[in-house]
């Protein structure tokens, strides 16, 4: 056994345009690996080719040149594709268009019903996913009704009555209001930390970011910066460059740095900056 | 004064068992040029109020004159208000339906019956003020355009109207900070020149921090702030009592205040968060 | 506008007749149906209002709320009365102006009005009682049996399933347009007939386009979840007969045996 989750070798993705008939390249050569239990976010501008990536990573769409390996399981082999998406499970940005059923738990027994799984055990495992994310007591509710954190909390429950080993996040948030997202967030976490779940999160929001082990930074399919939060942040000039923002508090260590004041360029947290001075 | 909202109460689905008090007695005034903030968390009533601002819903008490036209009246030209007040709704992009930029946002000036060299001239402004190229764009599809560009053809279908007052319901949601910044620009030029109202329905609070100068809080249905936005920021625990927060680098200020800095934590953005702290450190040097 | 759309709704609850398997349901109503078409005389009604009675309050629904369905299609049972009233032809009871209104067109009028209230009632109860993807795993496991000659009936569920998830939402949205474009100073409600079809294009454009990206959305988020059709497919609740369900399914049986025997039986 090794403890390599995804590893992407020397991927490409090329697309047709849909207005001219250019290619378009979404993915450049990019290599990279998760390993097991890892909290790993990818950063990006809208076209940094961070969904293509996503995507890719479940077999729901292959690169052009490279390959993909999900637990050594190379997303090219047809026979494979299905147990791939069984490990490494996937939760898109829109909560409304991943619901299939019109009640919270026959939407999470979805994935199980899809495997095959005996329906004691599709029950233990609704159960339990509904538990994970906090909504047992919604289990009999119509999913149009609740609040989009809520949705999108039946979607992780969804995903993780599948059992998977990883779970992709494809901007989970971007669509919620800040209690949504703080929803999210917190169940996101408590699987990383808890059940020891790996964590592939697409975002855009730098809060979240600073959550996970390591940032991956793409920026026109090319991976413009990788290490952990802070090793990420303190490039504070780039990171604006690429079209993202940082935390404020990391803003303003910047800025007194700039006017001369001696402070550690690293600071992600109130309590952090609040310390140093 | 444009807009004035007296007693207002709102309930969905009345005498019914899904009866549902949406706004409680609310009073506002908006004067002509100010810059609005209007948050709240979801469902706490602040688009049930920015429907009923331009007639889109009429309250079920209370009255609401928008430049001189009441619009609980029963007869009140609603055409005429509309054309007042231009609401951009939340991910407007989803509304777009013609073939080309140029129809798409000529739509709206187009019902008011304006004439064609006024469209022309219209649709061009608008697409200016949102940074979108006249020339090369006005044949294109917007079905072709990326996520925030279509947004801001949607926004241009509004302002082509040239309305008195505009209201945008979140009209960042789903951007990334690009896109995001953009848009938001987009807005602050718009004020800058036009000197119309703007009431911006946000959940970034340091977007609205860094844009507007007087901020609505709303919470179960009523009004529970308007005040200017360090006034607001500083009832920080209450905001966050309705599910709200403040600027992070508020919180870090207040938080700085808390340890016994002499510092000032009424502060808002990153900007004036620097100058305080040079300000403080200075202050310890000469001593 | 679009929230007084009730047919199909489901009322929840715990009672004997929620509970009961949904083929049974199914079946029962489609006697039920069978019976209303041939009965000829108005004692049987008698049982079939009393059936509607006994399980409405069996199952804790408020008549009201069953009468309700009827509503939207008043005009419909209206005009097929009037219809039948003036065009049958028979023994002549009264003139009025220049139509003529017979015994027989009288009683088939009120024949046919009485059935499609009745239609309606029945059908609403089984909606009203059976949650919809309880439905449509009733409406696939009966069909099943017709997989052999070709019949999709897992897709045609999961259709189903899927427009019934779809309903609200869309309608939310169509909601949602039909406001964006009246800000924009669209016009929905005035104006002759087609001006009004083409003003609906505003509405009806982006509508689609968002169905058709929500689709495609929807698609793939199934396939990231594994769904490959019905092959191999397990249920979280399986459907299974109980003594409950055949005990009730033959009793439903030869109650309306019985009430369709009385066109056969002089009294």
């Amino acid at each position: 056994m090794n403890d390599t989750m995804i590893r992407l070798e020397n991927v490409t993705y090329e697309y047709k345009s849909n207005i001219d008939e250019d290619i378009l390249t979404a993915l450049k050569n990019v290599s990279l690996e998760v390993k097991k239990g890892e909290f790993l976010a990818i950063l990006g501008h809208n076209g940094s080719g961070k969904s293509t990536m996503a995507k890719m990573m479940n077999g729901l769409i292959l690169p052009t040149n490279g390959e993909v390996y999900i637990m050594d399981m190379n997303t090219r082999v047809e026979e494979k594709i299905w147990d791939i998406r069984a490990k490494a499970g996937m939760v898109f940005q829109n909560p409304d268009n991943q619901l299939v059923a019109t009640i919270v738990e026959e939407d999470v027994a979805f994935g199980p019903e899809n495997l095959g799984i005996p329906p004691i055990e599709i029950r233990q495992r609704v159960d339990e996913a509904l538990e994970a994310v906090e909504m047992s007591q919604y289990r009999k509710h119509a999913p149009h009704l609740l609040s989009g954190g809520q949705k999108q909390r039946i979607a992780i429950a969804g995903i993780l009555a599948m059992k998977p080993d990883c779970i992709i996040l494809d901007e989970p948030t971007a669509m919620l209001d800040p209690n949504g997202r703080i929803e999210v967030m917190n169940s996101i976490k408590k699987l990383n930390q808890e059940e020891g779940k790996t964590i592939v999160l697409i975002t855009h929001y730098m809060d979240e970011a600073v959550e996970a082990d390591r940032i991956i930074v793409l920026s026109n399919g090319e991976i413009a910066i990788e290490g952990s939060p802070r090793e990420v942040f303190r490039h504070v000039d780039k990171v604006k460059e690429l079209g993202l923002d940082v935390p404020q508090v990391t803003e303003l260590a910047y800025e007194l740095r700039k006017e001369g004041i001696d402070i550690r360029d690293d600071v992600l947290s109130i309590e952090e900056l609040v310390e140093l001075l | 004064m444009i807009i004035d909202i007296r007693n207002v109460n709102y309930i969905y689905n009345p005498n019914t068992p899904f009866e549902k008090k949406a706004l409680n007695n609310i009073n506002i005034q908006i004067d002509e040029g100010e810059f609005i903030g209007l948050i709240g968390h979801t469902g706490s009533g602040k688009s049930t109020l920015v429907q009923n601002l331009n007639g889109l819903i009429k309250p079920t008490s209370g009255d609401i004159i928008v430049d001189g036209i009441n619009l609980t009246q029963k007869n009140a030209n609603l055409k005429e208000v509309r054309q007042k007040v231009g609401l951009v709704f939340q991910y407007p992009e989803h509304q777009l339906f013609e073939e080309t930029i140029y129809s798409d946002i000529a739509f709206g000036p187009k019902n008011l019956g304006l004439k064609d060299e006024e469209v022309d001239l219209r649709v061009k402004s608008a697409m200016e003020n949102v940074g979108l190229d006249f020339e090369s764009l006005k044949d294109r599809s917007p079905f072709e355009l990326s996520g925030g560009q279509k947004r801001r053809v949607a926004i241009a279908g509004v302002i082509a109207m040239k309305p008195k007052v505009l209201i945008l319901d979140e009209p960042t949601a789903g951007l990334d900070p690009a896109g995001r910044d953009e848009i938001l620009g987009g807005i602050k030029r718009l004020y800058e020149k036009e000197k119309i109202t703007i009431v911006l329905v946000s959940h970034s609070m340091e977007d609205i921090a860094k844009l507007v100068n007087r901020i609505l809080v709303m919470d179960e249905g009523e009004l529970v702030m308007d005040d200017i936005p360090k006034e607001v920021f500083k009832r920080a625990s209450e905001l966050k009592k309705i599910g709200l927060g403040v600027p992070q680098i508020t919180d870090f200020m207040k938080q700085l205040k808390s340890k016994g800095f002499d510092v000032n934590d009424d502060v808002v953005t990153v900007e004036e968060a620097k100058e305080e702290i040079m300000k403080y450190l200075r202050r310890k040097e000469d001593v | 506008m679009f929230k007084d759309i009730t047919i199909g709704q489901y009322f929840p609850g715990e009672s004997l007749v929620h509970k009961l398997d949904p083929r049974i349901k199914i079946l029962v109503i489609i006697f039920f149906i069978i019976s209303l078409f041939f009965v000829d005389n108005f004692y049987p009604y008698i049982g079939i209002l009393l059936f509607i009675i006994i399980v409405s309050k069996a199952a804790k629904i408020p008549l009201e709320l069953i009468i309700k369905g009827i509503k939207p299609l008043r005009f419909i049972i209206l005009i097929t009365f009037v219809i039948n009233v003036f065009m049958t032809k028979g023994e002549v009871l009264f003139y009025l102006g220049p139509l003529t209104v017979t015994k027989e067109g009288l009683s088939t009028a009120i024949f046919m009005a009485l059935r499609l209230g009745f239609l309606v009632l029945g059908t609403s109860l089984l909606t009203l009682t059976t949650s919809p993807i309880s439905l449509t795993d009733g409406i696939e496991k009966l069909l099943s049996p017709f997989k052999k000659v070709g019949l999709p009936a897992h897709e045609l569920a999961m259709m189903m399933t899927i427009a019934l998830r779809f309903i609200p939402t869309l309608l939310e949205e169509a909601d949602k347009i039909m406001k964006a474009q009246m800000a924009r100073g669209a016009d929905f409600e005035s104006g002759n007939i087609i001006n009004r079809a083409k003003n609906l294009v505003p509405l009806l454009v982006p509508l689609f386009i968002n169905a058709f990206r929500r689709a495609d959305e929807l698609a793939t988020a199934m396939e990231a979840r594994c769904y490959r059709g019905g092959e191999h497919r397990t249920r979280l609740n399986e459907l299974m007969f109980d003594k409950k369900d055949i005990v009730i399914f033959i009793v439903m049986i030869l109650y309306f045996g019985l009430i369709i025997s009385t066109r056969y039986i002089s009294f």
